[in-house]
Formats: structure tokens, sequence, C-alpha cells
């Protein structure tokens, strides 16, 4: 709990520098502070926005997929702001205790306002959809990030309720805590031995499922050393809400030295032991594996694949 | 005997659930003792039970629908003071508590609140807007009513009874199979929708022929009023998109009872075929719901600017082609399940386009206001809300059709925030303006301003109160059904929701106060014309409430304003030379006993019951088939009798002449019913 916290912190900090965040102070103050904090949420305003991971990302991925997300709202305020000033505008001035305004009960037609009011929305749509179709290419998650550097590979595992990650490249296995070097790409399988997850680090990149039986692909990349939040965001159960984890982009050597720390563990993740982790569990611990059985994330996928006679002998050994 | 059930289902564990079984129960126990106590039984079941009457089946409709607004609200309520006090934390609500409640609310608001409210307003007013004296199917509409409500029954009695689903309200498997839940509550949520599912594709089916066939002589497609256009469009998707829910809750049943694997995560099954089955539904459903609405925008934006409908031809189009591309984006509701980036591309794109005729309406109903002469009635203040809040929804929902963007907003409470952001000014905001424009229409009174007014507001600074931090957190990658979390900054946004729903609350309590206030005053809001708006179509022509059989002669429609066209020749309210007998259908309990039986065999699908199960199976075929053998289904309204029922008609149309031109309450500037002062 304790490392899970830390990625928060970090924005805590952050935020406090703009003043308003829940600190650690006298009850009465405390619950000022809070009045004042809803206040601002009530006003819209909200002082923390700035630094929030979707608004505020420290990768590439998630930073392009917000930019989008920037550029579409400035695109649809062409339509929105009129529609918004009509609104006030007609509403006030045809009031009917206004006799002033002009009233034509029998208007109901304009062949020039027709076109404009298909037309313009049409040509926000086209630019849209072009804006819509280069991104979705470019930012597929399935996409190898260009880099330098070669990615680091990690396979996925989520698990009731918890998330398992496998590095091929280390031979190592960690549960609840993905760490890796900043600047690297990071290159992510993704299986489920248990109901349908989604795989989420708003800071770093968009969600992607992970379904038993199959394997999806992430592909990510922070741009410097630092802790953010990642968890499962697909309802999974009654552990959903502490299936959350740190994710640590690193500087290499601290990876290194990471590494070598989890190498040091006692524990090993064989078939045993991996099925003792699988069982259901809250709130699981961060863990480390010094070693994995070979093609662990494969079996894990196979399990629920081919035919069904097959599994059922399977089963029944 | 009894299958799984046994004394363990009674919620005994909890003393929340156990407060919650008792609110039901002793609700329903009141309303039995009421209904005993002013000896209503009689009437209850040969005027309204039995009744196959449009305008009555349309009432009862819109009375389950409130009655279970009442029941979503509260889950909405225990959701957001979780939510506002659960930081690190468990709050009041254990998970397996809380998500039965996230699944209940957004399966009731959906199938048996929004669905009965828009099948009620439609069936009170789709008959008399086309000049039509019932439905095409009237015995049908009675069944897709009980049908609906044997659904809504399931759900209630899974309060006392077990327990509900927690798979939320769109069940996705492998969570909802019997290997992750294998409780009773996946099976209490699947035959709620399977058997009221079933009701409207009824509906859909009823509607769309009573549309095409039963419209009045010169009422050609492109002379209906917009909102029946919008109730076929919407009809139309209910008979395509219904079908494939019920396959898809069929074949999950099949999977839970039967041990079959279509969904399973081993054993050959395939889980993505769920979410496409269900959204190829659950996509259509959206538009369901916002179009009828869209229609009741339309009617009143026309009527209470006093001014022709501008575009109209626009919005008919507009209309037609949101129904369309309705059934061409589902998949927009898993981009994150790792389709190609051309998939994906495609969806958001046809997404995207939706947004094209919906832009159009907007625009259309502004210039409707334009040079009018705008009467803010409540049902115009839920119109011109609807406008302004809509506008942010459609531009959050474009920014979720951006299949990037999704990545990152799915799933959090942003996307909880964009869709109650189109269903609720959307749809159930239409839904009120229909109630507070058709009340009169439907019992013959006015419903009081003050409190329309006052509900309005709240609702309305509610809402934002309540969604805007939830857009905000969506930001901040908080996901949607969480039960408690750990970060300190997002609990002023939950506190600041919390409020906004008290406030909704608030709207909520005040719409009953109307209600209550408009029943205790209607002698001074009686409205006499059957025409208190100086309405535009054929609907105002009929008496408020009407007569069974709505127009003793069929009108001849010249216009899309038919009603208004014909005040202004001054020939709406000309006697008839004679009248002719009038053949209507008879009512038939039918269809209620039906309901109960279809709930009953839910009952026993749900608890394994099976012995019971083919009874009732079998009792429902008795019924089905002694109703097909009843060949006596009409019966004669003689001509003198519609004379005698049209004369008082008449009597109160020159009382409500007399009282307008005394000066009396006349809210509405309008002109007088010709030859009767």
């Amino acid at each position: 709990m304790i490392s899970g916290n830390l990625g928060f912190a970090r924005r805590a900090r952050a935020s406090r520098r703009h003043g308003c965040q829940l600190v650690k102070e006298p009850r009465a103050y405390r619950a000022l502070r809070t009045a004042l904090a809803v206040g601002a949420a009530l006003l819209g305003s909200g002082c923390d926005l700035s630094h929030v991971p979707v608004l505020d990302p420290k990768g590439p991925i998630a930073l392009a997929e917000r930019d989008l997300l920037f550029t579409a709202v400035i695109l649809m305020l062409i339509v929105v702001i009129p529609v918004f000033a009509m609104t006030f505008l007609f509403a006030w001035r045809y009031r009917s205790s206004n006799s002033n305004a002009r009233y034509t009960p029998n208007w109901s037609y304009s062949v020039a306002i027709d076109a404009v009011v298909w037309l313009v929305p049409a040509a926000i749509v086209i630019a849209l959809g072009a804006l819509l179709w280069s991104n979705t290419h470019k930012l597929d998650p399935y996409k190898r990030i260009d880099a330098a550097v070669q990615p680091l590979e990690v396979e996925v595992v989520a698990q009731d309720w918890k998330w398992l990650f496998i590095y091929p490249q280390q031979g190592i296995a960690v549960v609840n805590e993905l760490v890796f070097p900043s600047r690297t790409p990071l290159s992510l399988r993704l299986t489920s031995d248990t109901v349908m997850n989604s795989f989420y680090i708003p800071a770093l990149a968009g969600q992607i499922y992970a379904m038993a039986g199959m394997q999806t692909r992430l592909h990510l990349l922070a741009d410097a050393p630092g802790r953010f939040a990642g968890r499962n965001i697909q309802y999974s159960g009654s552990g959903f809400a502490d299936q959350h984890f740190e994710a640590i982009a690193a500087s290499p050597d601290e990876f290194n030295a990471w590494v070598a720390k989890v190498k040091q563990s006692p524990d090993k993740l064989d078939a045993a032991s991996y099925r003792a982790l699988a069982v259901r569990s809250k709130g699981h611990p961060v863990t480390y594996y010094s070693a994995v059985a070979p093609d662990l994330f494969d079996t894990i996928v196979a399990k629920y694949m081919g035919d069904p006679a097959h599994a059922h002998q399977h089963a029944g050994q | 005997m009894l299958g799984r059930l046994t004394i363990d289902a009674l919620p005994f564990y909890s003393l929340i659930a156990f407060g919650g079984a008792l609110v039901t129960v002793l609700g329903g126990l009141a309303v039995v003792a009421g209904i005993t106590w002013f000896g209503w039984w009689r009437t209850l079941w040969s005027e309204w039970l039995t009744s196959v009457d449009h305008k009555r089946i349309g009432i009862m409709y819109v009375t389950l629908a409130l009655i279970m607004l009442m029941r979503g609200f509260i889950d909405a309520l225990m959701m957001r003071s979780q939510q506002a006090v659960a930081l690190n934390s468990d709050g009041y609500l254990p998970p397996e508590h809380f998500d039965q409640i996230f699944s209940s609310h957004g399966t009731i608001m959906i199938f048996f609140m929004a669905m009965p409210f828009l099948t009620g307003l439609i069936n009170i007013v789709v008959p008399q807007q086309i000049g039509a004296r019932d439905v095409a199917f009237p015995f049908m509409n009675s069944v897709s009513l009980w049908l609906t409500s044997a659904g809504a029954g399931l759900v209630m009695v899974s309060l006392v009874i077990g327990k509900f689903s927690t798979a939320g309200w769109t069940g996705y498997p492998p969570f909802s199979g019997s290997e992750y839940s294998p409780g009773v509550g996946v099976d209490y949520w699947l035959w709620a929708i399977l058997i009221s599912g079933i009701g409207s594709t009824l509906t859909g089916i009823n509607f769309i022929v009573t549309i095409i066939k039963r419209r009045a002589p010169g009422m050609t497609l492109m002379r209906m009023p917009l909102f029946t256009w919008t109730a076929l469009c919407s009809s139309i998707l209910m008979t395509f998109a219904f079908p494939a829910l019920t396959v898809v809750c069929a074949l999950l049943v099949l999977d839970r009872t039967l041990g079959m694997h279509f969904f399973t995560n081993g054993d050959g099954g395939n889980m993505m075929n769920y979410p496409n089955l269900f959204w190829l539904w659950g996509h259509p459903e959206v538009y369901i719901l916002i179009l009828p609405a869209f229609g009741v925008y339309s009617e009143v934006v026309a009527t209470f600017s006093g001014k022709r409908l501008f575009g109209y031809t626009s919005l008919v189009y507009a209309t037609a082609a949101i129904a369309i591309l309705s059934f061409t984006v589902w998949l927009h509701h898993f981009f994150t399940m790792g389709a190609s980036a051309n998939v994906n591309a495609f969806f958001g794109m046809a997404t995207m386009i939706i947004a094209v005729p919906t832009g159009v309406k907007v625009f259309d109903w502004l210039l409707t206001m334009y040079r009018g002469r705008i009467i803010f009635h409540s049902a115009m203040l839920w119109t011109l809300g609807f406008i302004v809040t809509f506008v942010i929804g459609g531009m959050t929902g474009v920014l979720l059709a951006l299949p990037p963007a999704d990545y990152l907003m799915h799933n959090t409470t942003f996307l909880v925030a964009h869709f109650h952001n189109m269903l609720i000014p959307g749809a159930l905001f239409g839904y009120f303006a229909g109630y507070m424009y058709w009340f009169p229409k439907a019992f013959g009174f006015t419903l009081n301003e003050q409190w329309g007014v006052r509900a309005f507001w709240c609702w309305l600074i509610g809402f934002y109160l309540a969604f805007m931090p939830l857009y905000a957190l969506g930001f901040m990658g908080m996901p949607r059904r969480l039960e408690h979390y750990n970060m300190a900054a997002w609990q002023p946004y939950l506190i600041a929701a919390a409020l906004g729903a008290l406030l909704i609350l608030a709207g909520l309590a005040f719409l009953v106060v109307q209600l209550v206030v408009s029943i205790q005053e209607r002698q001074q809001a009686l409205d006499l014309s059957g025409d208190p708006w100086n309405g535009r179509t054929l609907e105002w022509l009929t008496a408020s409430p009407p007569a069974p059989y709505n127009f003793a002669v069929l009108p001849q429609v010249r216009d899309i304003d038919a009603f208004y066209e014909m005040k202004a020749r001054g020939v709406a309210y000309r006697r008839p030379d004679r009248y002719h007998d009038i053949y209507m259908p008879k009512n038939t309990g039918a269809g209620v006993i039906l309901g109960v039986l279809a709930g009953l065999l839910g009952f026993a699908m749900i608890w394994y019951i099976w012995w019971m199960a083919i009874a009732v199976a079998v009792g429902m075929w008795a019924v089905i088939i002694a109703r097909a053998y009843d060949d006596a289904a009409e019966y004669c309204l003689p001509a003198g009798e519609v004379e005698k029922i049209e004369a008082r008609r008449y009597e109160a149309l020159a009382s409500a002449a007399r009282t307008q031109t005394a000066g009396g309450r006349s809210f509405f500037p309008q002109q007088l019913p010709e030859g009767l002062t």
C-alpha cells in the first residue's frame, strides 16, 4: 500500500504548489479546505485539473491522444458556441412579452439556412474524420514505438484482483509493480487468467482489454523518470476497487538495480506457485519472483484454447 | 421442490439490504391496503388492468416509469453518497451490495424507467396525432405493457428474495457467466430484460403498423407530426434491435442454466461475441430512447414559439438518418478490445457522422424559436435546458468517438458523465416536457406551473452539479463502478456530485408535489377545450380526456399542422351531420394474466423450480389459445351513444369559449371555437 501511494504523493506535491490539496492539518482547517476544494470543483475551475494524468501526460502516446482531444474540442466549438449564443439570444429576444421583435408565424424554411446547418457540421465532421483516420492508425496500441533503443518486453497477466508482470528478457516476475526504464519503449503483451480486465496507466497511454485465451498488445513510453498510477479499469468483481498498481519509470541504472533486487528474491514462479498466486486475493502486496517458468504467459493463454474435449480431459487429470 | 430457493434467500444478512426489502414489501402492502380500503379493486380490474385502450395503457406505462424512476434514483443516491465518503475507507456499502446497486440503477433506468416512459407517451399521443381511434393491435399493446411490468416486477422481487446481478447493466461475460457469478443475481437481470424485451419488440411492431396503416385521410407520410415520425423511427429500431438483445440474453441463459459455452473463457466460448451482439441492440437503444424525446421537443418548441416548425423536411430526414446510422456504430462501445486500426477508424467515423443530423435538429429547433413569440411554459423550459446541455454531451460524445481519445477516457467517469449527459437532458427532460405538455390531454386538467418550474431548475442545476465533476474525474483517471478509492484529490469532486444528486432529489420531490397540488386544485385548471396550449397537431382536436374512440368522425388532414390549419379555416369544431356506430376492442384480462404468468415463469427459471416453469409455460399457452378463439373481441358503440358523448363535448367547448370571452383563465391566446359562444 505504501508503494502504491507514492505516485499519488508526487501529484499531491505538485498540486499543493497550486494550493488546493488535502493535507494533514487540524480538523476544522481541513474541513474548511475541503469546503474550498468542493467549491472549486463546483465552479468547474478545478485547480487540480492542470496536473491530472489525462490532461498532463508523461509520455508521447498519451500526449498525442490528449492533443487529439484538444483539437477536436476546438473544432467542435465552431458549432457549440453559436448554439449557446443562439439559444440565449433567441429565447430572450423572442420572448412573448417583447412585442418589438419581429413575428413571422408561418416562416418555416430557407434553402440557404438549410444548406448551412447541414454543410457546416458536415465539414467539421469531415475534418475530424481525416484527423481520426490518421490518428487511429498512428496511435494504434499494437504499433511499435519508433526509438533508437530496443523496447523492453513485459508480459501482463490480469488476475482476480491483481496484475502479474513477467519480464521474459530478465527472467523475473513481479506482482502489482511495473518498473521500466524511461525513454525506452515498453512493449506489452496482455492476457487475463480471469474475467475481462482493462489495463490502464492514464498518464502514459490509453487502455487495452486483457481477455482470457487471447493476447492483446500495448506500447507505451515515459519521457522521464516518475511514478504513475495504473489499474484495471474494467469492473471485474468485488476486489476491483483495490486492483491498482504503481508504474515506475526509472533511470537505466535504477532499473538494473531493481532487476538485481528482484533476482535476490527467494520466491520463484513455477506451475505450483502460479496456481497459488492465481487464487482470488484483494489488495495483494507487491511480490517479487527471481525466476519464472519459461513460456508461462503462453501457457496461460493456451489454457483456455483448444477443443473442448481436450480441455475436459485436461481438467479431469 | 423449490429449486435453489431456500430461507437464506431472504435478506437477513445485511441491515441495509433488509431495509430495502422492508420498504419494498411495506410499500407493496400499503398499495394493496389502500386499494382495498377505497374499494377500488373492481374499477382497477375492469377499467385499467384489463384495458386495451391506448390512452389507459399509456397512462399505466408512465405510472410504471415514474415508480421505477424513484427506485432507480434511490440507487443513484446510494452510489453518490458511498463514493462521497469512501476515501481510504469502505464507506457504508460493501462491494457486493454496491455492485448490485450500480447494476440495478442502470437496468432500471434504461429498461423500466425510460422505455415505459417513452412507450407511454407514444401510446397516449400517437394514435391521436394521426387521427386514429386506437392502435393497430390493441390486445398486443396490453400484452406489451404487462410483459414490461413483469420484468420490472422481477427486479423489485430481487430486493426481497435473493440478490440482483453485480455484473453491471451491460452484464459482460465471462464475469456474468456461472463460473464467476454463480448466484441468482445475473438470472434476475437476464429474465427481467428477456421478458420486458419481448414486450418492447411487440410495441415496436404495433406502432409501425399503427403509423403506417391507421393514419387519417389526407395524412401523407410527409404530413405526419414530428413526434409521430420519431415514434415511427423509434418503433422500427425497437423491432429490429430488441431481437439482438433477446438472442444474446437467451444465449447467456443457455450458458448459465444448461452449461453451454457461448461466452465462457474456455471450451470454445468467445466472450467477444457478447459485446458485439449486446451493443448491436445497445446503440440503437440509445436512439430508441432519445428520438421520441426529440419528437417531444419538436412539438413543444413549435407550440410555445407560436410558429411553424422550421425545416420540417430536414428534421424528418435527420431523424431517419439517425435511425439508420444507429445500426452502424455499435463497435464504438469497445474500441479498447483490440480491433485493428481500420476497424476502429471505420466505426469512429460512422459515429461522428451521426453528429451531423443531430446538429441539424438542434439548429432547426433554434430557428423555430427565431422570430417566434416564445412562452416559457415548463415544457419549453425543459426544451431550452435540453438544447444547451445536450450540446455539451454531443461534444463529449464526439471526443469518445475518436478511438485514441476513447482509449484514454473509456470506462472512466468521463464516460459515465457523457451518457448521463445524453440521456438526462436528451431523453428524460424530453419525457418530462411531454408529461407536462400532454398531461391535460390524458387527465383533463393542466399541471401546476409553479412547481413544474421549480422542479425544472432543480433538475437542471442538479444535473450540472452532479455530472460536471464526473467529467473532471474522468480526466483524473477515475474508473466507473468504483466502490472505494485512495485518491484524496477525487473526493471534493465526488462530494460536489453527491450534492448535485441531492438537488435532483429536490427536483424529483417537486414533481411529486406538483402532481399532488395539481390534483387538489384541478377544478381551477380544467381543460374544457381540449386545446390548452393553442396546439397545432390533431391530438388537441379531441376532448381532454378523449372519448374512448378519440374521434367521432375521422379528421381530414390538409397540412403538417393539421389542427392549426383546421382552426384557421374555422372548421375544427364543426358538428358532423350525423354519427355512425363505432366498433371498439373489448377489454380483456388475457394481457395481464399473461404478464403475471411471464413473471412467474421468470421467477421459476431463476430459482430452477422446473415443475413451476413447465406449469406456467403450459398456462401461458392455454391463455394464448383461449384468446385466439375469442371471436367477439369487439363491441359496438351505437351512433346514438356517440352523439350523447359528443353533445357533452360541445357543451364543454361552449363553456370553455364562455370562460375565455369572460376574461377567465386563458393562459394562451387562441382562436375561439367558432359558433360556440
